[in-house]
């Protein structure tokens, strides 16, 4: 568990890093979702990085693609390129796109980016792995605000209708989206309950809380017959002070000179991560 | 020209004598296989049918999805909801990541007939047109329907075809060959050149005969891929014949005409006219009575033939157009429209 904490801390510092150089993108977003990220790619999904289409891998679509500097953050720790391309974020030429593109980034799994898509992109992968009878299981990560969209609804009922059990949804839960609190700009609680209407499986957990993230997924995979979703209680730009749970960190913008000292100083202390 | 099957029909058909022999492909629908002709195969192969309700930017996304694992879905609706209701999901989770997904959609244009405008689709090939990475085909009957079918399946990528829900004539036979980008030319001539793609080839063949009686030869070229756009053969058609006319059900904005247009006055500027949808939305009623009124019936195109020959013969050589709007002022009306 420390290692994930400790590996999560890094993913944090590179995640602002990346944006800081890039000079713009979603800090807030990235910084929510870096622990559920964390967890999955370094203890719950079984995916090689020295052989990234196998066939039987699991498949995480982020469907909030907004948030790609942490994906992004993970994959390179994974080695499914070098580090040092994550600091070509955003730039011309680059491997890492301002949105996920599964055609360049090796590891991306679906082209994520208008919000909505990538759940039912995942509800796709998983149906198809029940088709072509592959036990690989398929993890989808949204935003809160991104429930908004009526495609995510549509997906809800299409993947309990079809008993998607290998598929785990996560809900970031930060309750922040592009530009004020989800009670503010539309409000979607109870969204506990909502869940359970269109007959998936819920769990609620603290998604900073890497036990609890562990848990949550082990449960989720002794579950039958209907997928599941995981509210993930979480704090927007979770990790910097100046960034927590404040509306301007949404995007797109990046920290200052000044201001990444400040948020690395608070999340270990210790310098940059150079690009070796 | 006897027989007649709609192409929604005819792409049930194949889809079903398809899965026969192939098992790579699977089926999407959004609560109108009744409509779109995959009941054939929803019946045959009800294991590779997905039913995905009402819900159409879900069931395109999830195609994208689904098509990562290697089996081929052919995602099927009306047009208008095809190339409207979910273009979004086509264009970021299907053309972008260049997904093998083909998009095969009834109901184009005033053949659609009674429901009307909310479910004729007049702009779909332009929409589809404009998105990076699509095919787009729009076969002409239903021996055509049937090969393209199978040459998409072959296709590793995304496209977009149309059909058509009232029954046409059979055209081709079994020889008859179907290349994705290729146009064919059907009946040359050397006095005008009908470009024609979907249903439209069927009156323009039968206005080229009749019109041979009376000393016009049109040349009648079946535009069945839209894009990529066989260049090659509509630059030389527009060469030897120096009139051409486009002929869709479908607004003639950015569709046949668009692309025809931009490929001749880049490479071969030449006297065109366009018979197709004039930018407005169509209404109930049959599709024939329907075509008549649109102007895209029989009668209508042999008007527009003779007077785009006429131009080109006694009027385009070594005059101003301003000497022409004296002269025949009707025309030139249109023409400026
Ligand atoms: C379909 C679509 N509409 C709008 C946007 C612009 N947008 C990007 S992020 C965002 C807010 C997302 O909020 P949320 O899902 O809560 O994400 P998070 O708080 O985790 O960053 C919006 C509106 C988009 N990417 N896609
Ligand atoms: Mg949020």
């Amino acid at each position: 568990m420390d290692k994930l904490y400790q590996k999560a801390t890094k993913l944090r510092k590179l995640v602002l890093q990346m944006i800081h150089q890039a000079g713009s993108g979603h800090p807030g977003g990235s910084l929510s979702a870096v622990d559920i990220i964390t967890v999955l790619y370094f203890y719950e999904m079984r995916i090689d990085s020295k052989n990234p289409n196998w066939e039987n891998r699991d498949r995480f679509v982020l469907s909030k693609g907004h948030a790609c500097p942490a994906l992004y953050a993970a994959l390179a720790e994974k080695g499914f390129f070098p580090k040092k391309d994550l600091f070509s974020l955003r730039k011309i030429n680059s491997r890492l796109q301002g949105h996920p593109d599964m055609l360049t980034t090796p590891g991306v799994e679906m082209s994520t980016g208008s919000l909505g898509q990538g759940f039912s992109a995942a509800i796709g992968m998983a149906l198809a792995g029940k088709y072509i009878g592959k036990n690989f299981r398929v993890y989808v990560l949204l935003g809160d605000g991104e429930l908004d969209e009526g495609e995510v609804w549509e997906g809800a009922m299409c993947a309990s209708h079809y008993e998607l059990d290998n598929l785990v949804a996560i809900i970031d839960y930060n309750g922040l989206q592009s530009d004020n609190y989800n009670t503010k700009t539309m409000n979607f609680e109870p969204l506990v309950e909502k869940w359970k209407a269109f007959n998936w499986y819920t769990l609620e957990i603290d998604g900073h809380n890497i036990p609890q993230i562990v848990n949550a997924f082990n449960r989720a995979k002794r579950l039958k017959r209907k997928p599941t979703v995981i509210v993930a209680h979480t704090v927007k730009g979770k990790g910097v002070s100046f960034m927590e749970d404040n509306p301007k960190w949404h995007g797109s913008l990046a920290p200052d000179d000044e201001q990444l000292k400040i948020a690395l100083d608070e999340l270990d202390g210790k310098e940059l991560i150079t690009n070796e | 020209m006897n027989k007649k099957m709609s192409l929604r029909e005819a792409f049930g058909k194949a889809l079903v004598k398809i899965g026969r022999n192939r098992k790579d492909f699977v089926v999407f629908d959004a609560d109108v296989a009744g409509g779109t002709g995959t009941y054939h195969f929803r019946d045959t192969f009800p294991e590779r049918f997905f039913q995905f309700g009402i819900a159409e930017q879900n069931m395109f996304a999830a195609a994208a999805g689904f098509s990562t694992l290697g089996i081929t879905p052919i995602v099927t609706t009306y047009a208008v909801f095809a190339s409207m209701r979910a273009i979004e999901q086509v264009r970021n989770s299907i053309a972008y990541p260049k997904l093998n997904v083909k998009i095969v959609a009834s109901h184009p244009g005033l053949d659609t007939g009674p429901d009307g405008a909310t479910h004729q689709a007049v702009e779909d090939l332009a929409i589809y047109r404009a998105i990076p990475n699509m095919v787009v085909i729009s076969p002409a009957d239903p021996v055509e329907v049937e090969k393209a079918t199978e040459a998409i399946l072959d296709y590793p990528g995304p496209v977009y075809m149309r059909t058509g829900r009232s029954p046409v004539p059979i055209i081709f036979d079994e020889n008859y060959k179907f290349e994705i980008g290729r146009a064919n030319t059907i009946l040359e001539g050397e006095d005008v050149s009908l470009f024609a793609t979907g249903i439209m080839l069927h009156r323009a063949l039968e206005v080229a005969q009749y019109l041979r009686k009376y000393g016009i030869y049109c040349e009648v070229v079946n535009i069945s891929t839209l894009k990529p756009l066989d260049k090659e053969t509509i630059i030389r058609s527009a060469i030897k014949t120096k009139a051409v006319i486009t002929m869709e059900d479908h607004n003639v904005i950015g569709g046949l005409a668009g692309a025809i247009s931009e490929v001749l006055s880049y490479y071969e500027p030449t006297l065109m006219r366009t018979i197709g949808i004039k930018d407005c939305f169509g209404e109930s009623g049959e599709p024939n009575d329907l075509a008549k009124k649109y102007h895209l019936d029989r009668d209508s195109i042999i008007k527009i033939v003779e007077e785009t020959v006429a131009i080109k013969n006694k009027f385009m050589r070594g005059r101003k157009w301003k000497d022409l709007k004296i002269k025949y002022p009707s025309l030139l009306a249109q023409v400026e429209e």
